[in-house]
Order: structure tokens, then C-alpha cells, then sequence
């Protein structure tokens, strides 16, 4: 005698209760836990922007954060501005940090002006401006914030990853990598040129700070291409509004 | 063992040596190649699919005379895609800090095919319990040969273990290399990871000749 699961009509009502049954726990799961997910994100931006300013809690080698409890505090301490620059207009925006960067870099391929977030940050009489920049990795996004004075000299920089290789790309946000990039001049000879993740270059241990280029991680090429990338065509745009600065 | 049966028992034991899913069966070796270049994110895989696997199993194994066995292939792979999804949303709400260092291993463990091939060949014909034993024992027999492979890859590739500094600092010169030492580079490259296998399978042929094909 045929099976009862073997029925065609069987096999199909199954596949729907199971599609129907696992739908609705998955949404309801993912609705119910999104407010706490949200939260976190928005907490570890304000963790990142503090980070590459350089208020953080790195011991000897390891790269951490602060607190998620303090991030708030500390954020409202430091962070003295957040602007948004479009174009030539520059507004005060408390909450240009929520600026979803990869929503703008859409919106600018579609024709529409792209809003810039800059966080202005003031620790111990220094200022530091900070953006938020997007870019691709090997396998999916990388993004950083990059802290600079107003001369676009790199003050602090964090770097992260959504899915790059374990112990190879995933280690743009190591601090062996990322602490290579403090001092460096994005600019040369006053003109925009990025810096450069580059292998084989001649300064292993990094003490030229204004030949543009950082020592790449070994086995991770095309990550380290994508950060040199994302640095140079997303802190072009930021050119204009240093050089505001000047004056 | 008191609490097991030595039936129960040799569920968990075996696939720790003698019928270890990646150097017997050779199953689950992308993940084994992928992630092992570093001790942590060994470790980490190692306990998410002991999570998935063992949970997995017995949700298969509880629904086995449901299953329309047409379709079954699809069913274990939503099972095992909905806990997975599951497993992350919560990670992401309750320990940010851990889902980020997870972040591609949790969506990798649905390719897994050692849960896969647990589904198909045990739980499907087993009660709950023994599939659960089951798969705790193949998930713990996968996530030992993890973490040998890791600790070797990340010692001599990285000279670093848990991402500490073990051998002293290469750029300073300082411990192992200052007296010439070299971190292998070809250590943390993929194929490395299989050669690493290789040794252990051959090691563990050369002690047990039982286990050695025609």
C-alpha cells in the first residue's frame, strides 16, 4: 500500500504548512527582535566614531571600544557638530550620524545629490573631523571612520568588514593594520591623492608618513584594494569642504 | 558512563575518532579549509554547529514520520535555514559583539554538509534523544579537528594563538625571531588547511590500521 507521505497532495499541504509555519516564526522572530538590533547598531556607531578619534579602550594590541553603557555620554561629550554637506551647503544635523551611507552612495548613482555626514569631535584642544565612508571588500562591504585635522592628515582610523576572510581581509580591523594609517597625509603636495594599501612598498614599519601609502596584509589583496579604493573616491568628496577650512 | 547507555555512548564517541566526519566520512572540509586560520574563528564554528546540529537533529528526528519523503531534502535544508536564521537575530539582539565576529560562519554552517548528511542519515530514522547524542557527538568530532587545525595554522602562520602574540613580535624582532625565525605565510592560505588535514588523517590511519581502505 502506498505510504500516506507519499501522496502527492500529501507532499504539497506540507510544503505549505511548513513554508506558512517557518514564515511566520522567522518574522515574527525578526520583528520582535529588531528594536534591540536597531539599538545596538546605532550604539556601535557612536562606539566607531569615538574610535577614531581616538577615545577608546585599547589595551597593548587589541583595538576596543568603549563601554556600550557610555558610548551615549561619551558621545555627546566629544562629538561637538555633526554636519551634513550637500554640495555647497553645510547644516547642523543631530542625527547625521544615523546618515545611512550606502542609502546616499544609491541615491548619488540615480542622480541626486549625495548628503555627506561629518562628525566635528574635540578631544584635548584638538579638533578632529570625522567621516563615514563605504566600500567594497572581496566578498561583500567594508566601510571605515576616518578621523583627519583640517590639513586631511589622518588622525584615527576604524576599519570594518562585513564578510571578509577570516585571518586575511578580516583583519583591516586589526590594529597592526588600522594604527598604520594614524599621520598619514591623504594629500600630496596640497592635492588630493588618497593613501594606498600597497605591497612590496619600502617602508615595512611605516615611518614615511607622506609617501600615501600604508604596508598591505599578506594573502589579502583584493581587501586591501578595496580600502585604497574607498578611501580615495569617498574622501575626494570631502575635498571641497576642507578646503573651506583654510580660510 | 552512569547516565548513558553504552549504546547511547558510542553515539557521541565514535564520530570523535574512529568515524570523525571530516577525517573519515571527508565531509564538512570547505568550512574546515575556510575558517581555520585563525584559532577563534575555529572555535566559534565549532560551537555553532554544535548548537545547530544537535537542535537540528532532534526537530528532524520529532518530525521524521511527517516528512513527505519527496520533499525531504528541502525540508531538512528549511530546518536547518530557519534555525540558523534564528540563531543569528538572537546573537545580533542579545551579543552584538559575538554575532560580528560570527557575521559569515552562521550563514556558512547552512552549507555545512555534515548537518545535512546527519539529517538524511540518522535523524530521520531515529528518536529525538539519540539523534540529539548523535549529532553532539558529530558536531563535537567536526569542531575537534577545527581547532587542531586552527592551533597549527595560526601558530605558524600568524605566531599568535587566540590572536596573543605567542612567539615573540616579528617586525620587532623580538623572542623566536630574534634568532632568525619566519612566520609561514603559506600557512594561513587555504591549501594549507588541507595538507594540515591530511597529516591528521594519516596520523590517525597510521595508529588505527582498522581504518585503512583497499
Amino acid at each position: 500500500m502506498e505510504n500516506r507521505t507519499d501522496k502527492n497532495s500529501y507532499t504539497i499541504l506540507f510544503a505549505i504548512g511548513m513554508v506558512l509555519v517557518v514564515g511566520a516564526l522567522l518574522a515574527f522572530a525578526a520583528s520582535f527582535l529588531k528594536p534591540n538590533i536597531d539599538e545596538n547598531k546605532r550604539l556601535e556607531k557612536q562606539q566607531n566614531i569615538l574610535y577614531a578619534m581616538g577615545v577608546n579602550e585599547n589595551d597593548e594590541s587589541n583595538a576596543n571600544f568603549v563601554s556600550t553603557a557610555d558610548a551615549p555620554e561619551l558621545f555627546k561629550k566629544y562629538i561637538e557638530k555633526q554636519l551634513v554637506i550637500q554640495g555647497a551647503d553645510v547644516v547642523e544635523d543631530k542625527e547625521a550620524y544615523l546618515i545611512d551611507v550606502k542609502k546616499e552612495q544609491t541615491n548619488a548613482k540615480a542622480g541626486k545629490e549625495r548628503k555627506l555626514p561629518l562628525f566635528v569631535g574635540k578631544k584635548d584642544d584638538k579638533t578632529f573631523y570625522i567621516a563615514p565612508i563605504r566600500g567594497k571588500g572581496l566578498w561583500d562591504a567594508i566601510w571605515a571612520y576616518v578621523a583627519m585635522d583640517k590639513n586631511m592628515v589622518v588622525q584615527g582610523v576604524f576599519f570594518d568588514h562585513k564578510g571578509e576572510t577570516a585571518g586575511l581581509g578580516a583583519n583591516i580591523n586589526k590594529r597592526f593594520f588600522m594604527d598604520d594609517f594614524i599621520g598619514e597625509d591623504l594629500k600630496n603636495n596640497g592635492t588630493f591623492k588618497g593613501i594606498d594599501v600597497a605591497k612590496g612598498n619600502a617602508d615595512p614599519l611605516n615611518k614615511d608618513k607622506s609617501d600615501n601609502e600604508v604596508d598591505a596584509i599578506a594573502g589579502a589583496t583584493i581587501t586591501g584594494n578595496g580600502v585604497s579604493a574607498m578611501l580615495k573616491s569617498e574622501l575626494k568628496l570631502y575635498v571641497p569642504y576642507f578646503e573651506t577650512l583654510k580660510n | 558512563m552512569g547516565l548513558l547507555s553504552k549504546k547511547d555512548a558510542q553515539l557521541i564517541t565514535d564520530p570523535l575518532a574512529d568515524n570523525n566526519p571530516i577525517t573519515i566520512q571527508v565531509l564538512g572540509i570547505c568550512s574546515a579549509l575556510a575558517i581555520t586560520a585563525e584559532l577563534k574563528a575555529s572555535l566559534v564554528m565549532a560551537i555553532s554547529v554544535l548548537f545547530v546540529l544537535g537542535l537540528g537533529n532532534v526537530v528532524i528526528s520529532l518530525m521524521r514520520n511527517i516528512i513527505p519523503s519527496k520533499i525531504r531534502i528541502i525540508v531538512q535544508l528549511i530546518v536547518v535555514a530557519a534555525l540558523v536564521i534564528i540563531v543569528d537575530l538572537v546573537l545580533k539582539a542579545f551579543a552584538y559583539e559575538l554575532s560580528k565576529t560570527l557575521s559569515v560562519f552562521v550563514g556558512l554552517i547552512i552549507t555545512n554538509c555534515i548537518i545535512m548528511g546527519r539529517f538524511e542519515a540518522f535523524a530521520l530514522g531515529n528518536g529525538p534523544w539519540k539523534s540529539f547524542l548523535d549529532g553532539i557527538g558529530n558536531a563535537v568530532g567536526y569542531g575537534v579537528i577545527l581547532i587542531i587545525v586552527g592551533f597549527f595554522r595560526e601558530l605558524f602562520g600568524s605566531g599568535t594563538l587566540f590572536g596573543i602574540p605567542v612567539l615573540g613580535d616579528p617586525i620587532a624582532k623580538t623572542g623566536l625571531y630574534a634568532i632568525g625565525y619566519e612566520n609561514n605565510g603559506f600557512m594561513i592560505m587555504p591549501p594549507m588547511a588541507l595538507i594540515v588535514v591530511g597529516i591528521i588523517i594519516w596520523i590517525q590511519r597510521t595508529k588505527n590500521k582498522a581504518l585503512i581502505e583497499d
